[in-house]
């Protein structure tokens, strides 16, 4: 399950709304009450969340691209049964997600046609191609583990529907972790050959995972909004540095180096990373990354050859719906 | 007034300019009693075009590590919700009965646990 912060929220619009609605309903998120569905809430609040929560199911769906690759190809049939029910579970999270953004009153049809006709974001990370095994094991380490990090605080979103989505998604999501550190402790302690493969992928992987976490505190615009609306608990280089702080330990038990040599440990024990390269997120966001025609043409691809399944399940269904009535009338 | 329990744009048809848009899925609620004994518990919900296909459907996307053994499918038009802007009519009346509950009522430690 994979967000990115690149979720930012709508200007706030609510000069054109009932004042004292939104006085009351910032009362309520201050109080640490959930909004739910019906619940009166500012038009830029329900923009925002259907936004961030769509882009959140896309980034699941298009998540199971990378990964899915390399199902036929696994090195054991263990492998392969966890690989497979780990993609079953990022298609699970995306489903969860959008009946979530649902709730909020656009169709999960709606929600999908955006993000085939390239008009919705998903996250950055799945621009990436899966190029060798030892790639799976990363993701499932790193790309899961961001995720996972970003995902925590989430399961305390303001909005009901949002929250509750996230905690089935977090209760399924560290196996999805643990299985990808296996994968690369296994090549880890296997021959050279394996190790470097391991290495290899960490080092392509590293700075794109740092990305998902999105923009630096300093240049993101909206999220003083998200923030007072609590559906973002903390900023995106808070999260960032837990899951640095997290990690390099990790890395250091597998033997393998983190791809910048400008890491120092600070005086309060937290790794502190090197600059980002924020050029290549941008050029990947705007569609310019190695995978992102590929993606959205497989999206396309599976969607348009489920056409057919779609029309057919309908047509039954009315059938029987109009013979049911029928028989009724007799 | 009461209400669906989804919000109300979700069921109204809705006007598309793009004729090659997507067509709706019927939406349905899903409710899955645990091995534990307790009651169905609405878990979320999901689209399927039948009956049947919701039934198959929500095995796979809310029993897929063994969180039930029975799973109701219901039509989410079906289900008609309080309205939040009722609250307080509705249930701030129980707020002040305290004496519905066991704690209002004194027995002396010496009769023990009642």
């Amino acid at each position: 399950m994979y967000t990115q912060a690149l979720n930012t929220a709508e200007a706030d619009d609510r000069g054109l709304e009932d004042a004292a609605k939104a006085v009351q309903f910032q009362a309520r998120i201050d109080g640490e009450e959930r909004i739910e569905p019906n619940d009166w809430m500012p038009a830029a609040y329900r923009k925002t969340l259907t936004r961030q929560i769509s882009q959140h199911a896309h980034s699941e769906i298009v998540g199971m691209l990378p990964e899915g690759n390399w199902i036929t190809r696994a090195p054991t049939l263990r492998r392969k049964a966890a690989l497979l029910a780990k993609v079953q579970d990022e298609c699970g999270h995306g489903l969860y997600l959008y009946a979530a953004a649902e709730t909020l009153g656009t169709s999960r049809e709606e929600l999908v046609d955006a993000m085939l006709a390239g008009k919705a974001k998903y996250s950055s990370i799945f621009n990436y191609p899966t190029l060798t095994w030892a790639d799976i094991g990363t993701i499932g380490w790193l790309v899961d583990g961001a995720a996972i990090m970003n995902q925590i605080p989430l399961c305390r979103c303001s909005y009901g529907p949002y929250a509750r989505a996230m905690i089935r998604v977090c209760k399924e999501e560290s196996f999805h972790q643990r299985q990808g550190y296996e994968i690369m402790l296994t090549l880890c302690r296997g021959s050279d050959e394996q190790k470097a493969m391991a290495q290899d992928a960490l080092n392509r992987w590293w700075w794109p995972v740092l990305m998902m976490f999105g923009p630096p505190d300093a240049t993101s615009q909206h999220s003083d909004t998200s923030t007072k609306w609590k559906i973002k608990r903390f900023s995106n280089d808070e999260l960032r540095q837990k899951f640095v702080d997290a990690t390099v330990p990790q890395a250091q038990y597998l033997g393998l180096t983190i791809p910048d040599p400008g890491m120092i440990q600070d005086a309060d024990g937290h790794w502190r990373y090197s600059e980002i390269d924020w050029t290549e997120f941008k050029q990947v966001l705007a569609g310019n990354g190695p995978c992102n025609r590929d993606r959205l043409a497989a999206r396309r691809k599976a969607h348009d050859e489920g056409g057919w399944v779609r029309e057919a399940a309908a047509a039954y269904a009315a059938k029987r719906a109009q013979r049911r009535t029928a028989q009724a009338a007799e | 007034m009461p209400q669906s329990a989804r919000s109300v744009g979700l069921h109204k048809q809705q006007s598309r300019e793009n004729a090659m848009a997507t067509p709706n899925t019927p939406l349905w609620e899903v409710f899955i009693r645990s091995r534990n004994g307790l009651a169905h518990k609405h878990v979320g919900s999901l689209h399927a075009s039948d009956a049947t296909m919701a039934l198959q459907a929500a095995r796979d996307i809310y029993t897929r590590r063994g969180e039930g053994l029975s799973i109701w499918v219901v039509p989410s038009t079906a289900i008609t919700a309080s309205d939040p802007a009722d609250k307080g009519m509705m249930f701030e009346p129980a707020e002040s009965k305290i004496y519905r509950h066991p704690t209002f009522y004194e027995v002396p430690d010496e009769v023990g646990h009642m």
